[in-house]
């Protein structure tokens, strides 16, 4: 069986931020890392490869230092790991990333099971799991809270909705996003780091993809398009008090009590 | 083809550019070189004193004037409506009428008449109703098709869709299956006179937003969150309720549902009137049930910021945030919050906002209405105190 995990690396928090009084995108010494969710992802493809003795390939797209997200995977047991990275992929958005990553994997065989995490911390929109099945023309199911069952033909997954739990079977080849509350994820491993140091992290560009158009990769095949960006607009009318914790606390007490909150 | 394009005959190697740029996405070598980090943010272009970078694109638009309407997704899971549904009408019909658009919805699922002819209350032109017991559970690739067949019917402009556990999965497909975009989770939507839908955001991961258009493809994909929108007003009835088939193929789904299990009934922090929020100015567990306490006392419940799930201290089912919920309170008192655009973006449409945090430069102190500067750990146990007395 071979299973695939989809991985990125993401800003930490507050990485980026607007000059007030410039509006000029700043960046700030905070370090990127492997998006916390694609733990989970990893975790449950090593959970997985263990029980079906599987053969795990983890898959990143990004500039070339993303490529330190792959080493991670590695040292927590992931057998092959790949980046897509090349300047026409740059700009890419939905649309685009997930045509891109779906022809990375297709590329690299057949894969009974993608794994996902839910979602990225950078984005938030937990779209590009769902789209990659698209291009792939195979099922998915989003929000995996458990795994239930696995065969040779398909897994049967628990999905965590808003006000209940389904338990559905999907057969291969298909995708899920897991949740975090899927499995704990395993701390990279020494043992691991030494054992996968050497090894390679293999590279896949645009001409990996010969005769692909041009046009379904970076920002020509990415629908949508920044027009502006700017920083969220302070409510004018607000109101700060400073010093005194005691004093504050009453005039916070009367004004609820104003608003009749109290 | 679409790329950033600088010109080697009129760059100086100034530099600006390589300064301005967020992404680490410009190199100096024998010239100014673009990598695989650009994200095509543009500032470089308006950093460039000699106007030596562009983006080149020559991309053609569809002809979008036959693409006309909105049409919502309109929810029904488990026997019921979700209540998303009347906010995507409300902001729809608000949208429509500046261009002078129908709105329609689409409701799919087993015994959605009654729920089907409700929706005609609010004002709609039209509801397309896929009933059938083979689409009595949710399985996104039967959906995808219902909604794709209508779509390919209607030709809307725009389709919104809750952002919701199901909407966030069958919106993906959609966009793709129809190779547009889809802009997850707006916060603001409007429309400009040729129809491209204005969706804003937060973006790139950090304390930013974005204006996103999809200029040249149709229809235009977004999902909006419960609470972000205002619902729908009720008028009078003049649209139809128009009955659809459903065929073999459409619902020929390699995905099984086995078992539902309800969860047992949680506490709602999207319900709730009043919300006392935890943030990372909380330094303990067990500091936690200050927190707790005051929201007792209070009338409200309790909620919490992303670290403090990921630190296990509360469920996530209390998370405020992109990656939780998005709020709409009457009364929402964040402590030790900084204000992380992903948190302010899911609850600053709270009718009053208080921040209590020691550090006078957290971005919280933005959005709050009243703000107060201090230790929480001072001011949250001599409030809960008042309040006894009180």
């Amino acid at each position: 069986m071979k299973i695939a995990v989809c991985i990125k690396q993401v800003p930490g928090i507050k990485d980026v931020d607007i000059d007030p009084k410039t509006g000029v995108l700043m960046r700030s010494g905070v370090r990127s890392k492997m998006n916390p969710y694609d733990l989970f992802a990893i975790e449950t493809a090593m959970r997985l490869k263990t029980r079906m003795c599987a053969e795990v390939t983890a898959l990143t797209m990004g500039p070339p230092q993303a490529e330190s997200v792959i080493r991670e995977a590695y040292m927590m047991g992931v057998d092959n790991g790949y980046i897509l990275t090349d300047r026409k992929f740059a700009g890419s958005d939905v649309l685009a990333t997930s045509y891109t990553l779906a022809e990375g994997l297709a590329k690299l065989g057949k894969f009974q099971l993608i794994i996902c995490g839910k979602q990225t911390t950078d984005g938030d929109t937990a779209q590009v799991g769902p789209a990659m099945a698209e291009h792939l023309g195979i099922p998915h199911v989003s929000w995996v809270s458990k795994i239930v069952e696995i065969d040779e033909s398909g897994i049967v997954v628990e999905q965590n909705m808003e006000e209940s739990y389904e338990v559905v079977r999907i057969e291969y080849p298909c995708l899920i996003t897991v949740n975090k509350d899927i499995y704990t994820p395993r701390l990279p491993s020494y043992v691991e780091m030494k054992k996968t140091g050497e090894r390679p992290v293999n590279v896949l560009n645009y001409t990996s993809f010969d005769g692909k158009g041009a046009e379904r990769f970076g920002l020509s095949g990415s629908p949508t398009q920044v027009e502006k960006v700017f920083r969220p607009e302070n409510n004018p009318e607000r109101v700060v008090w400073e010093g005194n914790d005691s004093e504050n606390t009453e005039k916070l007490f009367n004004l609820l009590k104003e608003k009749k909150f109290i | 083809m679409a790329e950033l394009f600088i010109d080697g005959n009129i760059c100086t190697l100034c530099g600006k550019c390589i300064d301005v740029c967020p992404f680490n996405a410009l190199e100096m070598k024998d010239e100014v070189s673009v990598n695989a980090a650009c994200r095509m943010c543009g500032l470089c272009i308006k950093a460039c004193p000699e106007k030596a970078i562009e983006i080149k694109e020559t991309r053609k638009s569809v002809d979008k004037t036959k693409w006309n309407g909105f049409l919502v997704y309109a929810e029904f899971f488990d026997g019921k409506l979700h209540p998303v549904t009347i906010e995507l009408i409300g902001i729809s019909k608000k949208l429509a009428a500046k261009v002078n658009m129908p709105v329609f919805c689409l409701i799919a699922g087993y015994g959605v008449e009654q729920t089907a002819a409700e929706l005609l209350e609010y004002g709609v032109d039209g509801v397309f109703v896929y009933d059938d017991e083979r689409l009595r559970n949710f399985a996104v690739d039967s959906y995808a098709n219902v909604l794709e067949k209508q779509i390919n019917e209607t030709k809307p402009s725009v389709v919104l869709i809750g952002g919701t556990s199901i909407g966030r999965s069958l919106a993906p497909r959609l966009s793709t299956r129809f190779r547009t975009g889809l802009t997850a989770d707006c916060t603001t939507l409007d429309i400009k006179e040729n129809s491209d839908l204005i969706q804003i955001r937060p973006a790139f991961g950090g304390n930013i937003m974005a204006r996103i258009i999809t200029p040249y493809t149709r229809p235009q994909f977004a999902t909006v969150r419960y609470k972000v929108m205002d619902r729908a007003e009720k008028g009078t009835i003049k649209g139809k309720i128009f009955r659809k088939p459903v065929s073999d193929e459409m619902v020929d789904s390699s995905i099984e549902v086995l078992k539902i299990r309800k969860k047992e009934s949680t506490v709602s922090i999207t319900e709730s009137d009043i919300l006392v929020v935890a943030g990372q100015g909380v330094k303990d567990r067990d500091d936690l049930y200050m927190i707790i306490e005051l929201a007792e006392k209070l009338g409200g419940e309790y909620a919490v910021t992303r670290p403090m799930v990921e630190k296990g201290w509360a469920d996530y089912t209390r998370q405020i945030g992109l990656s939780g919920r998005t709020v709409k309170p009457k009364l929402i008192i964040t402590c030790g919050v900084s204000g992380a655009i992903q948190f302010t973006s899911c609850m600053n449409a709270a009718d009053t906002i208080v921040a209590i945090n020691s550090d006078p430069k957290a971005p919280i102190f933005g959005i709050a209405h009243y703000g107060i500067v201090g230790d929480i750990y001072n001011i949250v146990p001599a409030f809960t105190r008042m309040l006894e007395g009180a």
